[in-house]
C-alpha cells in the first residue's frame, strides 16, 4: 500500500513537474555566432550589436514587420500630411523641413528617469561633433538647429529636404553620458569612456522593455524587464544571448536545449545548416526562412578588357543558372535578384531587363563580341586571348565557395573559364575592393536599409581613391551621370510616384549596363522553439527584437 | 641561484623587447587596417568619419610612430585600448586570463598525473597488452582533431545523456564553485586527453630508458622494492626530458587553447589572441601574445630550477 502511495504520489509530482515546465517558461536563450564589439548605438556598426541592443534601446523610428514606418518613441510619426513635418525656407533660398517629435510622456531610462527632449538635445550636439566618434553621424548631423519645445516635444530643423525625415535613431541618456563628456579632455576620448562600454549593466542606460543585467565580452549579455518599461509587459524574467562561435557547436548547443532559439538576421546558422537541421528535426522546432535585405553579387572589373564589353557582362548572366543554383542549394527559399532592390521594398520595378538561364543567348552574345569556342572548350577572340576571367570570394566561407564552384562550371559550359582565386575576408575588404585590385569578379554581399539610396555603392562621390581615404564603397567604380542625378533626386523627393519613377529608372541604368551580376537575395533561417510566441522577424536591418516585449512562451 | 634567476629575467625582458617589436611589425604587415571592415558593413561610414576614427585610434601615424607610443605608455603601464573590445586592453585580459587559468590549470592537473601514471604502467612491460592499450590510446589523444573530439563530447553528454552542459561558464543566477565545475567537466577533458597522449609517450619512452639503466638495476640488487624501484629511482630520473617538454608545452597552451574555447564557447586567452590579430587590434594582440610570452619564458625558468632539483648533479650557476 505505502510503495503504490509513494508511487502515485511520485508520478503527480512528475506531471506537475512536467506540466509547469510546459505551461512557461521563465528564460529564453538565445545562439548566436558573434560578439558585440561594443554596446553604445553609435559606435561600430554591426548586425550583432544591433541585435542586442534592440532588446534594450529603442530607436525613435523604425521600420516594422510590414516595411512600415512606425514610432517607437514617438507618439506620432512625422508626416507632411499630419502636419508634424514642413517644409521651409533657409537662409540660402533653398528648402529645408521642420520636423516635429513628440515623445512618449511614459517614456524611461531602466533608473526611472523620465526619458525627455534633454536626451534628444544631448545625443544630437554629441552627434554633431565629427570627433565624437559616432561612426555613422548623418542621422543627428541632417539637423542643423533643434527648437525644445517642452519635455517631450522639440522641432528639428534639417538643412535639406530629405525622405528619411521622419527615420531618426537611438537616444543616449543625457544623465548619464554627459558627465562623462564633461570630463573629457577632448571630445575624442568619448569612444574609450562612455558608459555603455566601461559600465554596460548601468540600467540608466536602458530605455527599452529589457536592460542588460549582465555581460561577459566574447560569452554572453543576460537582459532582465525593465521595471519602468511602460508598454506591454515582458514574457521573461531572463533573456541570454549566448555567443558560440563554431556554428557546429551551436547547432549542438540548440539540440541538447543549452539554447532554445538561434538568432537570424545573419548572426546565427548559416541557410545549408538550418536546412539540414530541419531534415533531421522537423518537428523540434519552428523554421523561417526570411528573405533579407543583404543581396549576394559579383562585382566585375570594368578595367578589365575583356569585362569592359557590356556583351560579356550579359553573357555571364545568361550563361549563369541562378534559379537552379538557388534550388539545388537552397532549397529555393533565397529569392534570385534582378537588381539590388528587394522585391519586397516599396520602390522595387519588375520592369528591368532580366537575365534567365539561356546558354544559347550567352554563347550568342560572346560570338557578337568576338568571342568563338576553341579546342579546348574556352572562348577565344581574333588575338587568340582566351576567355579566362579571376573570381574571387571570401576564403573559407563555404556557401559562397560553394557557389563559386557551380558558377564555375555552368560559365564553362559557355566557354567561360573562372579561375577561383579567394581571399581571407580582412585583405579582400582591406585591399583588393577597396583598392580594386582585383582583376575580374568579386563575390559578396551588400546590406541596405529599408529604402536607403545607393550613393555609398553606385554613387561616383563614393568610389574609393587615396584622396578620400578609401571612405566609399562603390568598389565597382560606377560612374553614370543619370545615377548620380537619380540617387540625389530619390534622397530628396517627397511624392512617392516621383520617387518611384526615380528608383525604376536606377534599377535599369543597373540592368542595362550590369556593373554588377546580382545573384539573390539571403534568406536568413529562424529557427525557434514551437512554444515561443510573438516572434516575427522582419527581413531587414530593424530586428525583431525592437517588439521583444511581445515575446511570450506558452 | 640568485644571480641565475636574475640573468634569466634580464634575458626574458630583452626577448620581450625584441618579440613586442616583431609582432607589432608582424601585424602592421597584414593587409587592412583596423577600420576597413567597419567601413565595409558601414552605411554611413563617410571618408570624414573613417579619417576622425584613424586619428582617434592613432592609425593615421606611422607603424614605428605607434609602435614608440605604445612601448612608452606600456612602460608606465598602460598596455592601450583594445579596439575589438571598447575597453582598456588590461580590462579586457583579465576576465580572459581567469577563464584560461581555470581552464588550463585544471586539464594540464589531469593530463599530467593521468600521463604520468599511464606511462609509467606502460613502460613497466613494454609490448605487453596493457601497454598496446595504452600507446593506442596515447595515439588516439594525439591523432584526433580537438575539434572532433569537442563536438562529439558535446553530442555524447549534452545532447544525448544531458549530463553536463553543452557550453558557457555558468547557469543564470548561479555561478557557485559547483556550477562552474560542472561547466568545466567537458572542457577539461577534451583538453586533456588532447594533450595525455603525447605525454604518455614521453614519460613511457624515457621511463623505459631509465629502467634500463644500471643505477635501477642495483637498486634491485640492494633488494630495494619494485615500488621504490620505479618510483624513486626511475621515475624522479626519467622526469628531467619530461620536465621540459611539460614545461614548453604549458606556454603554448597558454594561448593554444583556441578550439576548445571555441567550442565550449569558454573565450579565454587563445580566442582573445586569435580575435584580435583577425580584428587587427594592434595593443591587445600585442599585449596578449607577450603575456604569453612571459608565461612561456617563467616555464622555462621553472623547469630550468626543477633540473637541479631532480638531479643535484645539474647545478645551476
Amino acid at each position: 500500500m505505502n510503495l503504490r502511495a509513494a508511487l502515485a504520489a511520485s508520478t503527480i509530482l512528475v506531471l506537475c513537474g512536467a506540466a509547469s515546465g510546459a505551461l512557461a517558461k521563465d528564460d529564453l536563450v538565445i545562439g548566436v555566432a558573434q560578439f558585440p564589439s561594443s554596446l553604445n548605438p553609435n559606435i561600430d556598426s554591426e548586425v550583432v550589436k544591433a541585435y542586442v541592443l534592440d532588446f534594450a534601446i529603442r530607436p525613435i523610428t523604425a521600420f516594422d514587420k510590414d516595411w512600415k514606418n512606425s514610432c517607437l518613441l514617438c507618439t506620432e510619426l512625422p508626416t507632411l500630411e499630419n502636419g508634424l513635418a514642413k517644409l521651409e525656407d533657409q537662409p540660402d533660398g533653398t528648402k529645408g523641413m521642420a520636423v516635429t517629435l513628440k515623445l512618449k510622456p511614459d517614456l524611461k531610462w531602466g533608473d526611472g528617469v523620465p526619458v525627455t527632449t534633454k536626451d534628444l538635445m544631448f545625443t544630437w550636439k554629441l552627434g554633431l561633433d565629427p570627433a565624437s566618434g559616432f561612426s555613422n553621424n548623418h542621422p543627428w548631423n541632417r539637423a542643423t538647429k533643434i527648437d525644445v519645445v517642452d519635455d517631450h516635444t522639440a522641432v528639428l530643423h534639417l538643412s535639406r529636404v530629405s525622405v528619411s525625415y521622419n527615420q531618426w535613431d537611438q537616444l543616449l541618456p543625457e544623465h548619464i553620458e554627459a558627465p562623462v563628456v564633461a570630463k573629457l579632455a577632448s571630445p575624442a576620448e568619448y569612444i574609450k569612456n562612455t558608459v555603455f562600454t566601461r559600465t554596460p549593466t548601468t540600467a540608466g542606460l536602458w530605455n527599452g522593455p529589457y536592460m542588460i543585467t549582465a555581460y561577459q565580452s566574447g560569452a554572453q549579455v543576460v537582459f532582465e524587464p525593465n521595471p519602468h518599461w511602460a508598454g506591454t509587459k515582458p514574457g521573461f524574467k531572463h533573456i541570454v544571448i549566448k555567443t558560440i562561435e563554431n556554428t557546429s557547436a551551436l547547432q549542438a548547443n540548440l539540440l541538447s536545449g543549452d539554447v532554445d532559439m538561434v538568432a537570424g538576421e545573419g548572426i546565427g546558422l548559416t541557410i545549408d545548416l538550418a536546412l539540414a537541421l530541419r531534415k533531421q528535426q522537423p518537428d523540434k522546432f519552428t523554421y523561417e526562412f526570411k528573405p533579407s535585405l543583404t543581396y549576394e553579387h559579383i562585382d566585375v572589373q570594368v578595367g578589365n578588357p575583356i569585362l569592359a564589353d557590356v556583351r560579356v557582362r550579359k553573357a555571364l548572366l545568361y550563361a549563369a543558372d541562378r534559379q537552379t543554383m538557388v534550388n539545388r542549394l537552397f532549397e529555393g527559399l533565397q529569392p534570385v535578384a534582378a537588381t539590388w532592390v528587394n522585391p519586397l521594398d516599396p520602390n522595387y520595378t519588375k520592369d528591368t531587363a532580366v537575365y534567365p538561364f539561356d546558354a544559347a543567348k550567352a554563347k550568342g552574345l560572346l560570338a557578337e563580341a568576338g568571342w568563338k569556342p576553341g579546342a579546348d572548350g574556352i572562348c577565344r577572340n581574333a588575338k587568340d586571348e582566351r576567355l579566362s576571367i579571376e573570381l574571387t570570394t571570401t576564403a573559407g566561407n563555404r556557401l559562397r565557395e560553394l557557389q563559386e564552384q557551380v558558377l564555375q562550371s555552368q560559365w564553362k559550359a559557355s566557354c567561360i573559364e573562372a579561375v577561383i582565386r579567394n581571399e581571407p575576408a580582412r585583405t579582400l575588404f582591406g585591399e583588393t575592393l577597396k583598392k580594386r585590385v582585383y582583376t575580374g569578379l568579386a563575390m559578396y554581399g551588400w546590406s541596405s536599409g529599408v529604402g536607403e539610396s545607393p550613393r555609398r555603392t553606385l554613387g561616383s562621390g563614393d568610389i574609393p581613391t587615396a584622396a578620400n581615404n578609401y571612405g566609399g564603397s562603390n568598389y565597382i567604380a560606377f560612374k553614370d551621370a543619370t545615377m548620380d542625378a537619380d540617387i540625389a533626386k530619390v534622397e530628396s523627393e517627397l511624392d512617392a510616384a516621383k520617387q518611384k519613377a526615380d528608383w525604376a529608372e536606377m534599377q535599369k541604368i543597373y540592368a542595362d549596363q550590369v556593373p554588377v551580376l546580382p545573384l539573390f537575395f539571403r534568406a536568413e533561417p529562424h529557427i525557434v522553439p514551437k512554444w515561443l510566441k510573438g516572434y516575427t522577424p522582419t527581413g531587414h536591418g530593424d530586428f525583431s527584437p525592437l517588439w521583444a516585449e511581445n515575446w511570450k512562451s506558452g | 641561484m640568485t644571480r641565475f634567476i636574475l640573468r634569466r629575467l634580464m634575458q626574458a625582458l630583452i626577448v620581450l623587447l625584441v618579440m613586442s617589436f616583431v609582432i607589432y611589425g608582424l601585424i602592421g604587415l597584414m593587409p587592412g587596417d583596423p577600420l576597413d571592415i567597419m567601413i565595409a558593413s558601414n552605411p554611413g561610414a563617410t571618408p570624414e568619419v573613417v579619417a576622425h576614427l584613424r586619428a582617434i585610434y592613432g592609425l593615421d601615424q606611422p607603424l614605428m610612430l605607434r609602435y614608440w607610443h605604445w612601448l612608452i605608455s606600456a612602460l608606465m603601464g598602460d598596455f592601450g585600448f583594445s579596439r575589438i573590445h571598447s575597453q582598456p586592453t588590461l580590462e579586457v585580459l583579465g576576465p580572459a586570463l581567469l577563464q584560461t587559468c581555470k581552464l588550463l590549470l585544471a586539464s594540464f592537473v589531469v593530463s599530467v598525473v593521468l600521463s604520468f601514471v599511464l606511462g609509467i604502467v606502460a613502460a613497466l612491460r613494454p609490448g605487453g597488452i596493457v601497454d598496446s592499450f595504452i600507446s593506442l590510446f596515447a595515439f588516439a589523444g594525439i591523432s584526433v582533431p580537438v575539434f572532433w573530439l569537442a563536438l562529439m563530447m558535446i553530442l555524447v553528454f549534452a545532447v544525448n545523456l544531458h549530463w553536463f552542459p553543452a557550453s558557457g561558464m555558468a547557469n543564470i543566477g548561479d555561478g557557485g564553485f559547483m556550477d562552474q565545475a560542472r561547466h568545466l567537466i567537458m572542457p577539461v577533458t577534451t583538453l586533456a586527453l588532447a594533450n595525455t597522449g603525447g605525454f604518455i609517450r614521453y614519460v613511457r619512452a624515457s621511463m623505459i630508458e631509465t629502467l634500463r639503466m644500471d643505477h635501477v638495476r642495483t637498486a634491485r640488487a640492494k633488494g630495494a622494492g619494485e615500488g621504490r624501484v620505479v618510483l624513486i629511482h626511475a621515475f624522479r630520473n626519467a622526469l628531467i626530458p619530461v620536465v621540459t617538454v611539460i614545461a614548453l608545452n604549458f606556454g603554448t597552451l597558454f594561448s593554444g587553447a583556441l578550439l576548445t574555447e571555441t567550442m565550449f564557447a569558454q573565450p579565454g586567452m587563445g580566442k582573445m589572441i586569435y580575435d584580435s590579430i583577425l580584428g587587427n587590434d594592434f595593443n591587445l594582440a600585442l599585449t596578449g601574445l607577450l603575456f604569453a610570452t612571459v608565461v612561456t619564458l617563467l616555464s622555462n625558468l621553472l623547469a630550468d630550477l626543477a633540473y637541479g632539483w631532480l638531479d643535484p648533479r645539474i647545478a645551476v650557476r
